[in-house]
């Protein structure tokens, strides 16, 4: 059932190849950020279909909140102020899992079938598989995944895998209530992104443009931006976001040593084991609890 | 757990050991990739409208079991309905959460009193809480209800008991609180509406004939220009607001003018600034600039407008006061304010406007004083933003293209709120845009059913479908109350509605009395009561605060949270017998008694105020309609059992009324006669239900009605539901508790239940709900087209004349055989038939809005007219009048506002939205920061003459200081959404600022131009 559940594309740390004949379509979400009005529609609907319920925070003085992502807020408003041309523009960044379409998180997890990549595109956590390593925030170019306090596991944007695959739209795009978030194949919002566009320049937003970053391969969750020129304006968002060059290495080339290596020396211990047998100390600290 | 170290040492190794193996590919197990299960695949789908805001969004309620008997229903999701024409799935972050209203930590359970002097709630039985509030009731009416005036005029008059009610109620609650009240004799009664849109109920009905929103949410999509101020719809109605941003997608310009550059300014062309208060400066000059461009649809102006009556002579303005001014009342005599009318009753018309006296000449004078430099200077709003929405605006004066105005109470929440909407619904008329496909005047209502109780009449001095309820000297005789609310028409060939007024007053007291109601006692006329003076919220707290009330039923609503001057309100419960609270989940109210240190520094031990607290059904545990923004009735279903002993409102209200019948019946009492004759003919006495009620508002026939063209038939039988309010009829052979209503559940069902959202042009789905009246979508739609019955714009075509009848997408607002031939006009509600310009008598403050500061106000003077600083109609009682303070001593403009991720006082109960938006702050210009030392996200403490605030600062590029008649103002922004009985940090109450005065015509609080201070705390 495993492999046919979304039909896989792409497992983490797994040689077992996924199956070839079936050719599911490729979604996407686009989110115009340009009628965006940072209302947190989305992320209320985000947690409240997917059962995440964070800590009531505290205001740091701006409207984030909660102020950053965390394993029970997955997605989040980021609002910026900047003045462009003499004109205030209050710019508002739905963050939040951009399902690459090469996903720096999968290459980086050494779990097998922790992160999971399905051919209609959705990148998915599995949590029981995830060992807690931390590897996939390190390895996503837009720092999205975070690691529970409370059960060690990464969590993330599922986009909604449940959802999609039943033929619904994730929670946060039919929740939108402006429709700033849109849901389909990627061809067609890449097409309505393009009309939003035209819409853009006629209102004097020259830079305006679809925000499909190649250095991941483009991804399937999309951005319309007035200044797609300068994305760094939305909160910092990447202008060319890449998987960092040491996952790349790992990946590559030091893995299959390093696996070599570790097995040796797992193999060793467990010889060393059957043949001496374990190592005993007495309970001599039964009073030095942690 | 406890963990010895050498454990620790243990788990340690083993988890880097498995993680290096895992990490290599050498898994324990077989790797899984499933997603999660759908969570709701067979659970039982409830359809239900969001409880919030009047956008009114389809709800999908999934409970837990698939209907099985044995199986408790239990909401586990709720998401949007795909199939609603207004929200298409939608729900904002509020609605979105609505599941933790639902299963809220502070939702009430059972009974509880608090007694007096104590600190702590107790649990009770509904008997005994049911037993003690009837008794207290009894005990307070049977000692203070007035029997007759002065003068012998039957009055029946209970004060010393208060009752507000609930605007998130549903229809049916409502109109059975309604009988209730009346019966007892309560005129000191209010709902939300009373501080929310009740100046827009007074400004479009002087203006158009209705109160209510003029077109649709979906209509929204058809403008070519939106202008958006005295409301923040991306925030407040974000749902609602999809239809700005699909007309923006079709090319329309979007243009906010707001205090503050909030989300709705985030997503807008242009963003333009404005000083509060001073937005009749703004719409004024626009008046000017359209006059003197020559930006105005003459045939519309001359048709439609009453731009060519004359008003009569003994109408003046001088120096900021109309004529008829009485300075010792502080009122105006408004008989001045009329037209000049000839031999036969009609006004005078002069066609060519030549007329000095006619309105339009009138209109010219009045804001030729209204200039763009005089706009600059007292708005603050820099020239070319204030000339870039004239220039708009103006582009619209041709019959093909159509602007909208979207507001809410930004505009209804000043002592000239009223004048504020009149000045666009101006505008509108000039531009021929009333009545228009995606035009009109649309109040973006606050409440969920804050219309539907608006049109129930849950107001002091109101009955149902806007009858007024008698007043004691001008309607002492049933005959009085006929003759002086039944209008003539004032134009030849008009259609005057309001002509029909017996047949909705009869059928009405039809419905009150039932059998007891009949032609020789006026039809039950002496048991309502009679009122002398309006009980609005903010008189009724004055009279509890001067210790003139012992008792307040309290529905559905946060009074010490939402009304104005907090401390005032604290003092006024304290002075209470009892009080009753009836509301789904905790509020201050409540728990006025509770110490919270500075948040709440009371004694409790000395409040001798008996609290009894009743938990009541929310929205998802009912059946019910409910009306939303544009008059949409929309039926909602229950979805679950409620939590503990909670009680549907109904059942409450229905408990209470026989307990108390009881009462009278067995021991007697004063005036028992309105309670023992009263209707109430429902199969549980304790618990009317929704559908009995909602039936009840459609009225029905008591005998048969014969068809007067043809004898042999008969338009309905006896106990037939009416089709409509046209059946009506004023010899007690019909009964309606709400004629507007009539229409919603006829013999072919509950209308209100329809589900059919099939588009039969722009946007329209008459398949869908209901709407008042008659069906009807876009009011006053008879002028979307020209005199000759084409429409202006054949690209948006709503109703034709076809040579026989009215016909189109719409439900003609009009006699639908009365072709243009006939003259009638499309403002049917009104005897001249005509949109006012100038409103005559229907307001109090002036036929023409003009500018007067905030009754406080930062510059200290009004340089329109320095001797008439503020509204000269605005009413202010003597305690009131010490508390307001002056710039010297609180420099700054405070204003209050609601924020997207809250709805009012409840939804800092509800853990989602607390999650989004979690703690008390208010908003500041970086510039103010830098002058008080006050650095983003510290605390500050912001104070008025009335009380004070503590919260975080939010220093921001968005708000501005602005260069208001040669000085600097800095205005300070205000979220109100905090309290104590909080899922979301505890917070301050928000209205410990504001002062206690509203709108002239509503008293509609000024919640959003006051002084306060601010510091760093």
């Amino acid at each position: 059932m495993a492999l046919q559940s979304l039909d896989v594309l792409r497992r983490s740390a797994s040689p077992t190849a996924a199956p070839e004949a079936r050719t599911p379509g490729e979604v996407a979400k686009l989110i115009d950020v340009t009628t965006c009005i940072g209302c947190k529609a989305c992320q209320v609907a985000c947690s409240e279909w997917n059962d995440l319920r964070a800590e009531v925070g505290t205001c740091v003085g701006v409207y984030d909140n909660p102020t950053d992502l965390s394993s029970e807020a997955w997605t989040v408003m980021r609002f910026s102020e900047v003045e462009e041309n003499g004109k205030l523009e209050w710019l508002i960044r739905k963050d939040g899992c951009m399902h690459c379409v090469d996903p720096g998180c999968l290459k980086a997890c050494p779990s097998p079938g922790a992160i999971i990549q399905y051919k209609n595109g959705i990148v998915d956590f599995h949590q029981e598989n995830c060992i807690g390593c931390g590897y996939c925030v390190s390895g996503c170019p837009f720092d999205i995944p975070r690691i529970s306090p409370r059960d060690n596991k990464a969590y993330k944007c599922s986009l909604c895998s449940d959802r999609v695959a039943v033929g619904q739209e994730p929670a946060c795009v039919k929740t939108c209530p402006t429709g700033a978030i849109q849901f389909g194949s990627k061809e067609a919002m890449i097409e309505a992104a393009a009309v939003r566009v035209t819409d853009l320049k006629s209102r004097g937003f020259d830079q305006a443009g679809l925000y499909d970053p190649q250095g991941v391969g483009g991804t399937h969750v999309m951005y319309v931006l007035h200044h797609a020129d300068r994305p760094a304006l939305y909160a910092n968002l990447p202008k060319d976001p890449v998987i960092s060059p040491t996952v790349r290495l790992w990946k590559g080339l030091l893995k299959p040593i390093a696996a070599f290596g570790i097995a040796a020396a797992v193999l060793a211990g467990f010889f060393h084991y059957v043949t001496v047998g374990p190592s005993r100390v007495e309970d001599e600290e039964k009073e030095g609890t942690l | 757990m406890q963990v010895t170290r050498r454990q620790f040492f243990k788990i340690s190794a083993a988890g880097l050991s498995a993680t290096s193996m895992a990490a290599l590919g050498f898994s324990p197990s077989e790797a899984l990739a499933e997603v999660r299960q759908y969570k709701v695949g067979r659970a039982k789908e409830i359809r239900n409208t969001c409880t919030y805001c009047s956008v009114g969004c389809g709800l999908l309620m999934y409970s837990q079991g698939d209907g099985a008997r044995n199986a408790k229903a239990d909401i586990i999701h709720i998401e949007g309905d795909p199939d609603h024409p207004v929200s298409r799935g939608a729900l904002c972050p509020k609605g979105a959460g609505l599941l933790d209203y639902v299963h809220s930590p502070n939702r009430l359970k059972y009974p509880e009193v608090r007694e007096a002097g104590s600190k702590e709630w107790k649990r009770i039985s509904w008997h005994e809480a049911i037993g003690r509030i009837a008794r207290h009731m009894k005990t307070d009416r049977d000692a203070n209800v007035v029997a007759k005036n002065a003068a012998g005029v039957p009055i029946n008059r209970w004060l010393s008991t208060a009752m507000l009610t609930a605007s998130a109620s549903s229809n049916e609650t409502g109109i059975l609180s309604q009988k209730f009240m009346r019966s007892l004799g309560i005129i000191a009664t209010d709902a939300q509406a009373r501080v929310c849109h009740a100046p827009t109920v007074a400004a479009l009905a002087a203006s158009f004939g209705r109160g209510a929103m003029t077109n649709s949410w979906v209509d929204i999509k058809n403008a070519d220009f939106i202008l958006i101020m005295g409301g923040n719809p991306a925030e407040a109605h974000p749902v609602g607001f999809r239809w700005a941003i699909e007309a923006k997608k079709k090319g329309a310009r979007l243009v906010v003018v707001d205090p503050r550059f909030n989300r709705s300014a985030s997503v807008a062309d242009r963003y333009v600034p404005i000083r509060a208060g001073s937005d009749i400066v703004f719409l004024g000059g626009i008046i000017n600039w359209l006059i003197a461009n020559d930006k105005i649809q003459w045939d519309y102006v001359k048709a439609f407008t009453n731009a060519t009556l004359i008003v009569a002579e003994g109408y003046s303005f001088d120096e900021g006061l109309f004529s008829g001014f009485d300075e010792a009342k502080g009122q105006y005599d408004r008989s001045s304010w009329n037209y000049e009318l000839d031999e036969s009753g009609n006004a005078k018309t002069d066609p060519s406007l030549a007329h000095p006296r006619c309105v339009w000449n009138l209109l010219r004078q009045h804001y030729a004083r209204y200039t763009p430099e005089v706009v600059t200077d007292l708005t603050g709003s820099p020239k070319e933003g204030f000339l870039e929405v004239c220039e708009h605006l103006g582009r619209t004066a041709r019959p093909d293209k159509v602007a909208t105005i979207l507001y809410a109470l930004g505009w209804t929440q000043h002592t000239t709120g009223s004048q504020n909407i009149r000045t666009m619904a101006m505008i509108q008329l000039l531009l021929g845009n009333i009545g228009m496909p995606g035009g009109g005047v649309n109040a973006l209502r606050g409440h969920s059913n804050i219309q539907g109780l608006s049109d129930l009449g849950l107001l002091s001095t109101s009955l149902p479908g806007y009858l007024t309820l008698p007043q004691e000297q001008a309607h002492p005789t049933f005959a009085d109350y006929i003759a002086k609310n039944t209008p003539k028409a004032l134009q030849p060939g008009q259609l005057n509605y309001w002509g029909n007024t017996p047949k909705f007053f009869v059928s009405l007291l039809k419905w009150f009395w039932g059998d007891k109601a009949t032609r020789d006692n006026d039809w039950g006329y002496d048991w309502l009561p009679k009122w002398d003076r309006m009980y609005d919220v903010l008189a009724i707290m004055d009279l509890m605060h001067r210790g003139k009330m012992n008792g307040f039923i309290v529905q559905g609503f946060n009074p010490l949270a939402s009304l104005p001057d907090v401390s005032k309100t604290v003092k006024a419960f304290a002075k209470l017998k009892y009080m009753v609270v009836i509301d789904p989940i905790t509020t201050e109210t409540a728990s006025f008694w509770q110490n919270h240190g500075e948040i709440n520094d009371v004694d409790t031990a000395a409040i001798q105020t008996e609290v009894f607290r009743l938990p009541c059904t929310c929205f998802a545990e009912e059946n019910g309609s409910i009306v939303n923004s544009s008059r949409w009735l929309q039926w909602h279903w229950k979805g679950a059992e409620p939590p503990g002993e909670t009680k549907t409102d109904q059942a409450i209200i229905g408990e209470l009324f026989v307990a108390l019948r009881k009462l009278y019946q067995d021991e007697g009492g004063t005036l028992a006669e309105p309670i023992l004759n009263l209707s109430w003919p429902y199969a549980d006495p304790t618990e009317p239900t929704a559908e009995e009620l909602a039936m009840e508002m459609n009225g029905s026939a008591l005998a048969d009605l014969p068809d007067p063209k043809d004898s042999t038939r008969f338009l309905a039988r006896k106990g037939d539901q009416l089709p409509g309010f046209a059946l009506l009829r004023d010899d007690g052979s019909t009964a309606c508790a709400a004629w507007i209503f009539s229409g919603c559940w006829t013999q072919a069902g509950n209308q209100m239940a329809r589900r059919d959202n099939t588009d039969s042009g722009l946007g329209n789905t008459p398949g869908w709900a209901w709407s008042w009246p008659a069906n009807r979508r876009i009011l006053y739609n008879r002028a979307s087209c020209d005199p000759a019955g084409k429409p202006w714009d054949p690209t948006r075509t709503l109703i034709t004349w076809n040579g026989n009848k009215w016909t189109g997408a719409d439900v003609p607002d009009i006699q639908i055989d009365a072709g243009p031939q006939t003259g009638m006009n499309p403002f049917i509600m009104n005897p001249e038939g005509v949109g006012r310009l100038f409103c005559t008598d229907k307001l109090v403050d002036g036929p023409f809005p003009e500018h007067y500061e905030p009754m406080e106000t930062p510059l200290g003077t009004n340089p329109m007219h320095p001797k008439v600083v503020n509204s000269p109609a605005a009413r202010l009682f003597a305690a009131d009048k010490e508390r307001l303070a002056t710039h010297d001593q609180f420099p700054y403009v405070g204003t209050t506002y609601r924020l997207t991720e809250h709805f009012q006082f409840w939804t800092k109960s509800v853990r989602l939205s607390a999650i989004a938006q979690p703690e008390q702050f208010i908003e500041m210009s970086e510039e103010l920061a830098a002058q008080k030392g006050i650095k983003i996200g510290d605390w500050v403490k912001v104070s008025s003459k009335r009380g004070f605030i503590k919260a975080k600062a939010v220093v921001t590029k968005r708000l501005k200081p602005l260069s208001v008649n040669g000085q600097t103002v800095h205005q300070i922004g205000i979220p109100l959404h905090w309290g104590w009985e909080s899922v979301a940090k505890k917070g301050y109450l928000s209205n410990n600022l504001p002062p206690s005065v509203g709108d002239c015509n509503t008293q509609t609080p000024e919640y959003k131009a006051f002084l306060v201070n601010i510091e760093k705390a």
